[in-house]
């Protein structure tokens, strides 16, 4: 912003009077007016570099101190002063990932509803609804979550799931363990909840944008619903579908407040999903209040973060790339 | 009629083969798609279902608590009949300084986007990181605050909030921005031209008028989505609950800023691990006033932009 300032009275003056005559106040007006609206987008690229560099500057110390062992040590033992990632980092990508299991054929059920099956006066009113749902603020799904889903877990879910898929061999050790309620089954349940409409909504879009004449076409030599959306539908959009589905994945991953509530917050990884855990948001979330300025342990925290903002720019990456607009082909 | 026409032209090389298949083929095809169409209304249900559960919750455990005592109570410890006054103003003030503050700059650089940087490398960069950061997790940029803000000065401030939630609706007034300029008719920026406006002034006095509507509903997301926002604050103006802002004395308003802050967010989180029941009592009422709040904002954001189309 400011370097436009400076420039424009040196370069203007000359190159002005010989271009447009008498209009000189638009014209430098121009120039401010472009210098500005660049500015703010240089700065834009300044925030994210400025985010990446403070939250490595902050981790270095705990980097430098546990090297890359950091990423793999499994204590977090504030008493001793050693903190390492690998639990707060599991926890993060499996609650992430049971999330999507759970919240993509949901989404896909939403979307195929709203575009393909709903009469049209339904659409709009059920459309915003499930885009309300994504508005709501994720400490009330936290709340939520806490006060009404973990109970129900407890005494529903959770025990129905020991009695039937807990002795299937094999499989049974993921759902043993005393039902709590809370765990990373419930955090990843709260979370697939949360993405559903980033989701569907993404889904939705993506399938509007499906040429009618090839779906009609399909309709027209007899392909029913189903066969229309698996074989001209999802062919078409597919990379947009999945570039969706990692969108909502870069929300599960970076998810604080929900998670917090429900996860049950250990540090220790267990075979069970019943059992508590923690992720990267929760954990920095619930020990930053201990951590004071310089210690080793804020500078854990930082790092924690940097590694939290390496793995979602990633995700969000890669689903920009999926989602960007189809080149126009002749 | 339609299965055998599908069926003999692809699987079954003879003509007219047995027709039983082919109704047994039809029978299929058709109970799949049924099947399909029973399991999409189920997980449409289940959608409708769990935003109804949320809301349901919400007004059982938080009407009951409202009152007019909770709005102009402030704080107190457990069993003083607090309400959430300087909760309910802290979270108005930084809202608004932080919508104030990532405004301008977001509609800036939407500008751009939309109008300057047509296919250029730059331009292309700033769509890609601004849409990376439309979807960041909040909770960094609350850390990014912090070691920015607070860790130097050596305070957690009411400023630092508004600058970690400005932070967030930069993106989103960016995406809107740009999306509603370039919907503006080519026609109109030509009138302009030919009136022999510069560029500069064609854009504000002609395209920003004519993409008002798409501009304010963005604006409109943005301050729902800020107003909701916890973990960035946590890490910034930290939550206050003593009153930090007096109406009988305007400074006040302006020093509260450089000040621990109170919010609504903040506020539920403090409050709804409490072992007190009136402290969690309290929670939900704050719950119910931010959500009722936030999807009030959305509905009229979306529909001020349906108006328009």
């Amino acid at each position: 912003m400011s370097h436009s300032l400076s420039a424009t009275p040196q370069t203007q003056p000359p190159a002005q009077p010989a271009q447009r005559h008498g209009t000189s106040s638009g014209a430098f007006g121009d120039k401010v007016f472009a210098g500005f609206a660049r500015g703010s987008g240089i700065l834009v690229l300044a925030l994210l570099g400025a985010i990446i560099v403070m939250l490595f500057v902050g981790g270095l110390k705990a980097f430098s101190t546990f090297g890359l062992g950091f990423l793999t040590d499994a204590d977090w033992d504030p008493v001793q002063e050693i903190y390492g990632a690998a639990v707060p980092i599991y926890g993060t990508l499996v609650t992430a990932v049971l999330a999507l299991i759970v919240s993509v054929p949901l989404a896909f059920g939403i979307a195929f509803f709203l575009t393909e099956m709903a009469p049209n006066w339904m659409r709009r009113p059920i459309g915003t609804a499930i885009e309300l749902l994504a508005a709501v603020p994720s400490i009330i799904f936290g709340m939520w979550g806490f006060f009404v889903i973990v109970p129900f877990m407890a005494e529903t879910v959770q025990p129905w799931m020991i009695d039937t898929l807990g002795d299937v061999p094999g499989l049974g050790v993921l759902f043993s363990g005393a039902p709590f309620g809370t765990g990373i089954l419930t955090a990843a349940l709260i979370l697939a909840v949360m993405i559903i409409p980033f989701i569907a909504a993404t889904m939705r879009d993506v399938f509007l944008t499906v040429p009618p004449m090839f779906k009609e076409s399909a309709y027209g030599i007899g392909c029913t619903r189903w066969e229309v959306m698996r074989s001209i539908v999802l062919p078409y959009t597919r990379s947009s579908v999945v570039g969706g589905i990692m969108l909502g994945l870069g929300r599960a991953l970076g998810e604080t407040m929900a998670v917090t509530f429900v996860i049950g917050n250990t540090n220790r990884i267990s075979a069970s999903l019943f059992a508590p855990g923690n992720t990267i948001a929760s954990l920095v979330a619930l020990e930053f209040p201990e951590a004071p300025a310089g210690s080793l342990k804020l500078s854990s925290l930082l790092a924690l973060g940097f590694i939290l903002f390496v793995i979602s720019f990633i995700v969000l990456a890669i689903s920009r790339l999926l989602l960007r607009p189809r080149a126009v082909k002749a | 009629m339609s299965a055998t026409l599908t069926s003999g032209a692809s699987t079954i090389p003879g003509p007219g083969r047995d027709h039983a298949l082919g109704a047994r083929l039809a029978r299929r095809r058709r109970m799949a798609d049924r099947l399909v169409v029973v399991l999409c209304i189920g997980a449409t249900a289940i959608g409708l279902l769990l935003l109804a559960s949320i809301l349901f919750t919400l007004l059982v455990r938080g009407l009951g608590g409202l009152s007019l005592g909770v709005l102009y109570k402030n704080t107190a410890p457990a069993g003083s009949n607090g309400g959430l006054a300087n909760a309910i103003v802290g979270s108005l003030l930084q809202t608004v300084v932080g919508t104030a503050i990532g405004t301008p700059i977001g509609l800036m650089v939407g500008t751009y986007l939309a109008e300057y940087s047509r296919g250029s490398a730059l331009g292309n960069a700033v769509r890609f990181v601004s849409d990376v950061l439309l979807s960041a997790p909040s909770i960094l940029i609350g850390l990014f605050i912090y070691t920015l803000l607070v860790l130097p000065v050596g305070g957690y401030s009411g400023i630092a909030g508004c600058i970690a939630l400005a932070v967030i609706v930069i993106p989103i007034v960016v995406r809107t921005t740009e999306d509603m300029l370039r919907l503006v008719p080519v026609s109109l920026r030509e009138a302009a031209i030919a009136l022999g406006a510069p560029k500069w002034k064609s854009i504000v006095l002609v395209c920003y008028p004519a993409a008002r509507d798409g501009i304010v509903t963005g604006l409109l997301l943005a301050i729902a989505r800020i107003a909701g926002e916890t973990a960035p604050l946590l890490f910034t103006s930290l939550g206050n609950l003593n009153a930090t802002v007096d109406f009988k004395h305007p400074a006040t308003i302006i020093t509260a800023f450089g000040q621990a802050m109170s919010s609504l967010p903040v506020t539920i989180y403090q409050y709804a691990g409490s072992a007190y029941q009136d402290l969690v009592d309290l929670s939900w009422v704050a719950a119910l006033l931010i959500t009722f709040g936030v999807l009030a904002l959305n509905i009229v954001a979306r529909v001020a932009l349906r108006r328009r189309s």
